[in-house]
């Protein structure tokens, strides 16, 4: 019997850089992949920006390159993880054949929530998520083509924007004051939602889509005010659950993704952690030192490679018996959060949480055109963001990233 | 010695890639990404890091491994 494998679930960006950064660190041994998208991995941003608008929706456009060094790796597409029994080092494919590993990373991810189990069913109605969801609301974002996107975060705003531009008739629902208000702020927030109205966007803010209506296809929605809003697209924009079910019956913590220590180990409900057993990417709720190590999912891009990579260099050393790994893992883990977002012309550019701020700043630029706002909690600079002027931006990344610099969940 | 390409119809000057391997790619002036398309071997691991990074995946290493 050959070696057992590193099995990595989730064939994704975490998925991805696992296995690339596992052969960087020097693992030379078997490698599998589990992902149950029939795609290999893919770049997901652009699902929601130029791709959507660009009709040119393809795995090619998408496909996150393939390196030499990992042209050995094992990938088992379309194929879910329906289980796993970390005490016994196994995972089970849906169709019950155990596989049993050396050690283990997840990287699962998340999947959009959804209004309701009716209107999943019904004609009409769209998450966004995958490159197939994709492909789907690409086809039903015709000229004219009346859209009702339930959630004004991100996705939301993306999805606004490119309907827009295809000629559609885009309504936003939203729950909070203004769009994107938790990761922008009121100033740049209110800025956007003036630029999308004078594009033509349509908000309903301070509410939420009750109900979805129609028979066998989407036909309006009625919000919780009681007034209804005709549709033939429905997009679901209103958040994400993590991928953890797989895991039930083991002793982890899942609540509100999959908790780990600052080496990406899972750890079990006393804390102790499974030394084979790694979380990285979107799923993962790890302790950041920038963020006073208080553990929490952070879903931005940069994240699954910096997790990926800390997490594959701990295990490529473990495995190794590289008798430096204790002190590989005590090393501060601080990645610091990085968000971007295309709107129409407007680029926006972000270092930090801005979502953790009391205040925000004008310290560049005009909010009407270019500008870098800073957010604050009392002297402490926690995030930056601006519309253009990149350059700027950036000379605050380091300002925004430094150790122990606010706990999350700290009062202001 | 390493020859680094960036597809300049996906580039979006987001300058990621200038944090990763500052020897290889600056941002001007006017905020566009500005690269050095022929580099030494020693910058493998920071291009790499490059790669990893940029939100747009436009770059690539045309030789060198
Ligand atoms: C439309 C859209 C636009 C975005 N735009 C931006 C942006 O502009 N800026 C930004 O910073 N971030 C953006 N993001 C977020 C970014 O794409 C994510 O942070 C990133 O994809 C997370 O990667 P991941 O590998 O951790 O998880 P995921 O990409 O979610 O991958 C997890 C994979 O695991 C698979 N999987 C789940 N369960 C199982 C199982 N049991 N067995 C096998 N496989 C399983 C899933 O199908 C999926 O393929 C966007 C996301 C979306 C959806
Ligand atoms: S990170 Fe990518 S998009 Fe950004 S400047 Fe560099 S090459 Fe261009």
């Amino acid at each position: 019997m050959g070696l057992l494998p590193v099995v990595i679930v989730g064939a994704s960006l975490g998925g991805l850089r696992s296995a690339e950064a596992l052969r960087r660190s020097g693992y030379a041994g078997p490698i599998t992949v589990f992902g149950d998208e029939p795609h290999a991995p893919y770049n997901r941003p652009p699902l929601s920006k130029d791709v959507l608008g660009g009709g040119d929706v393809t795995h090619a456009s998408v496909a996150f390159p393939q390196r030499a060094a990992t042209a050995d790796v094992d990938w088992r597409l379309g194929t879910r993880i329906a289980s796993a029994d970390l005490e016994r080092r196994l995972v089970r494919t849906a169709d019950g054949t155990e596989v049993p590993y050396r050690a283990l990373i997840v990287a699962t991810g998340l999947r959009p929530k959804r209004l309701s189990a009716r209107t999943e069913g019904l004609a009409g109605t769209f998450a966004l998520r995958t490159l197939d969801d994709a492909g789907a609301l690409s086809d039903a974002l015709t000229p004219g083509t009346q859209v009702v996107i339930a959630g004004s975060g991100f996705v939301g705003c993306e999805v606004a924007a490119t309907a827009r531009q295809l000629g559609c008739e885009v309504t936003v629902v939203g729950s909070g004051k203004l769009p994107m208000l938790g990761p922008l702020g009121p100033a740049l927030a209110e800025e956007l939602m003036r630029r999308h109205e004078a594009h033509g966007v349509r908000f309903r803010l301070g509410t939420h889509v009750a109900e979805a209506l129609g028979q066998d296809a989407v036909e309006g929605v009625r919000l919780a005010d009681g007034s209804e809003v005709a549709c033939q697209v429905l997009v679901e924009a209103i958040g994400s659950l993590h991928n953890t079910e797989w895991l039930h019956g083991n002793d982890v913590d899942v609540d509100q993704g999959l908790r780990t220590d600052s080496a990406m180990r899972v750890l079990r409900a006393d804390g102790r952690p499974w030394v084979d057993v790694f979380a990285v990417g979107d799923v993962a709720r790890f302790p950041n030192a920038i963020y006073g190590d208080v553990p929490a999912s952070i879903e931005h891009w940069n994240i699954p490679t910096e997790t990926a990579k800390r997490a594959s260099r701990i295990l490529a050393m473990q495995l190794a018996e590289d008798p430096d790994v204790d002190a590989a893992i005590a090393e501060r883990f601080a990645p610091v959060p990085s968000f971007w977002s295309d709107q129409y012309d407007i680029h926006l550019l972000a270092y930090g949480l801005p979502a953790l701020a009391d205040r925000m700043e004008l310290l560049a630029g005009r909010t009407d055109g270019e500008c870098v706002y800073g957010y604050f909690v009392g002297a402490r600079m926690v995030g930056v963001c601006g519309i253009g002027m990149r350059s700027e931006v950036m000379k605050f990344r380091e300002e925004v990233s430094r150790y122990g610099h606010v706990a999350i969940g700290e009062p202001a | 010695m390493l020859k680094v390409d960036v597809d300049r119809t996906q580039c979006q000057n987001f300058g990621q890639c200038v944090l990763e391997a500052p020897n290889v790619f600056v941002l001007n002036a006017k905020d566009e990404m500005e690269y050095t398309p022929v580099v030494d071997d020693s910058e493998l691991e920071n291009v790499e890091a490059a790669i990893d990074v940029c939100p747009m995946q436009a770059i690539s290493l045309v030789s060198g491994r």
